[in-house]
């Protein structure tokens, strides 16, 4: 098993390499001068200019700035963003709990409400409920993210009043230092009366558009699983032997059924994320997502590049932890691969 | 008179359904599918003859008729069958306009991503060593990063405009079809008519083309139906982030982003570009299950 860890993980190690080299290679190809951006619009005398690009390590040979920050890297070092200069490690994980507060609970709605309605549609295939399910399913899995949002708060938000815009809480009222980042906790902490539920109101509309797309995906993928685990055999011979179709379905079956859609569940982390950029502009969420769109409009190349490296950083371990643990709930894969 | 009969005798025997006959029997089948194809190639003749069908220039600004809402709403007129954006542009025209730029972008996805994906995943599984682990490995590098942030950094370096976002998209959705490929190349390559051929002395490019890859294709034609609608949601994000096509083209997700001001004041603005995104989607998504249940019965949705 270790071994095998091991191996799984060193296989990973390129993807890591080769991922530098793309960001890097790839941001300096970006057009406009970030020190020009930096400085603005204003004249500046060219020596300024000098000093600066000096202080950035820009008039150094470009294999040299890759070298640089490799070795920086490796040490934990994702450089300074050119427009605050803060360090970006220390600015993606101020604002990394925010996406992942709401990717959690979208996944939460999608989990809580795709997995069940998967084993309905399967046990009374055919029916109204399962036609109805597949129906929106399909429509949720062709849905842009980006307008289901809009529309949703026209309805929700503008026209019914239910809950807020943008923003993960309501700043007027609330004010506290984050602790943990994640907000409900923080509200929790606190001991502010009412800043839970403002922060809850906040998350509901958010988490429910981020989770569409995966709730559709899961609905689906847990109804076809489910149906194909109904018909094998053990199945027929759990019911032969006289158990309560509740033992049947969510014992015998409804555990098999559940090995392929926890996969499916892992791999939605790179969606997740892609679907967080789009959801966090939306809403207005000050998450990793939107931080990375205001990057690439203030050309913040060392924010860009540190943001995209640590998003795909995540997203591959998630992928790796997934891909083991596949491993050791289906007992027909062994580790000796 | 023999003769006849013959010939009487063979019509009586019932011939067996020509491949294109099976696949129609097979996809009609699905009603879902059908309607998808009735709705789809509806969308395809309006965003053909889009000259023809829109009333107005997608440009065209009617200053003194801005922010119309549809004629059966209050306020709206026949004039302008869906209203009119901020700036008095028709938005029936717009839409109209917008399909041929978005099964545009679609489609040019995957043909550029099929052309591409088939090259390198063919090599891919004939060379195999270096040549296969190289060709995989940048495979699992693009889809390590999630596909939106890929696309977003792509158009950063290149620019935003119609063309990067077809660059961008294809590069997301290229390993698919690498993998793809590769996978069922592989699966024929040790197969007998494959032995068959090489030994009657059938020889790289042809063995590649001609002998293999047609028996690749099932699940490739799948893949390349669905593959046009994500490229459409892919493309009409990047519109929306204002990374894709820039103003005045008529692309839906840019249109969606231009009217994100009004959804106050004029929800109408906001709602229907996203609906001509949504249902073109779902007609190729329901297309591409009835594609999928035909084709390759080992994918069949239960």
């Amino acid at each position: 098993m270790f071994k095998f860890l091991l191996r799984r993980a060193a296989l990973t190690l390129p993807t890591f390499f080769a991922l530098m080299f793309v960001t890097f290679f790839a941001i300096r190809l970006v057009p406009g001068d970030p020190v020009e951006v930096r400085t603005g619009e204003r004249g500046i005398s060219p020596e300024r200019l000098a000093q600066f690009r000096h202080e950035l390590g820009l008039d150094r040979p470009i294999w040299q700035q890759f070298l640089d920050y490799v070795w920086n890297l490796l040490h934990g070092d994702f450089g300074t963003s050119i427009v605050t200069n803060e360090r970006v490690l220390t600015e993606f994980f101020a604002l990394f709990p925010a996406t992942l507060e709401l990717s959690f609970f979208a996944m939460v709605f999608a989990i809580g409400i795709g997995i069940p309605a998967g084993v309905i549609a399967a046990l009374k295939r055919g029916s109204i409920f399962d036609q109805t399910l597949m129906g929106l399913s399909l429509t949720g899995f062709s849905m842009p993210i980006f307008w289901w949002g809009l529309l949703l708060i026209m309805l929700v938000s503008e026209r019914l009043g239910l809950t807020p815009v943008s923003g993960r809480i309501d700043l007027i009222k609330y004010y506290f230092e984050p602790v943990t980042g994640f907000m409900l906790i923080d509200a929790l902490l606190s001991d502010q009366k009412g800043a839970f539920w403002s922060a809850l109101h906040h998350l509901v509309l958010p988490a429910i558009v981020l989770g569409t797309v995966p709730l559709a995906t899961l609905a689906r993928m847990t109804r076809s699983s489910m149906l194909e685990v109904l018909s094998e055999d053990y199945v027929r011979t759990a019911r032969a032997k006289g158990l309560s179709p509740f033992r049947v379905i969510g014992l015998h079956a409804l555990r098999n059924a559940l090995i392929p859609v926890v996969t499916i569940v892992g791999l939605q982390v790179g969606s997740l994320m892609a679907g967080a950029v789009l959801t966090e502009t939306i809403f207005s969420w000050p998450g990793v997502g939107k931080w990375l769109i205001e990057s690439i409009g203030r050309r913040d190349y060392p924010a860009l590049q540190g943001g995209i490296l640590l998003i795909s950083s995540i997203v591959i371990l998630v992928n790796l932890t997934v891909d083991v643990l596949y491993g050791s709930i289906n007992p027909r894969i062994r580790h000796g691969r | 008179m023999a003769a006849d009969a013959a010939v009487a005798e063979v019509h009586a025997v019932p011939a067996p359904p020509g491949p294109l006959r099976a696949f129609w029997a097979s996809f009609s089948e699905n009603k879902g599918a059908v309607f998808g194809l009735v709705l789809l190639s509806i969308i395809v003749l309006v965003a053909i003859f889009a000259e023809f069908v829109a009333p107005y220039s997608p440009i065209e600004q009617f200053r003194e008729f801005s922010k119309l809402p549809p004629f059966w709403v209050e306020g709206g007129t026949t004039k302008f069958w869906l209203g009119t954006d901020a700036l008095g542009r028709d938005t029936l025209s717009r839409l109209i306009y917008g399909a041929r730029i978005s099964l545009f972008i679609g489609l040019a996805v995957m043909v550029v991503s099929i052309a591409i994906g088939v090259s390198l995943g063919l090599v891919a599984a004939f060379a195999g060593g270096v040549v296969d682990v190289v060709i995989m490995r940048v495979m699992d590098l693009i889809i390590s990063v999630p596909g939106l942030v890929l696309a977003i950094l792509i158009v950063a370096v290149l620019g935003p405009s119609l063309a990067n976002t077809i660059v961008a998209v294809t590069i997301v959705f290229l390993p698919r079809y690498v993998r793809l490929v590769r996978a069922s190349a592989m699966g024929e390559i040790n197969k007998e008519y494959v032995t068959a051929a090489r030994v009657a002395g059938v020889k790289g490019l042809r063995l590649m083309l001609r002998t293999v890859l047609p028996n690749c294709l099932a699940p490739l034609i799948v893949q390349a139906a669905l593959g046009v609608s994500e490229a459409i949601l892919e493309a009409a994000a990047l519109g929306f982030l204002g990374l894709g096509a820039q103003p005045p083209i008529p692309e839906w997700g840019s249109m969606l982003a231009d009217s994100r001001e009004f959804i106050r004041s004029n929800p109408w603005i906001v709602t229907l570009p996203g609906l001509a995104i949504l249902v073109t989607v779902i007609s190729i998504n329901l297309m591409g299950d009835g594609l999928r249940d035909a084709l390759d019965p080992k994918l069949k949705r239960s």
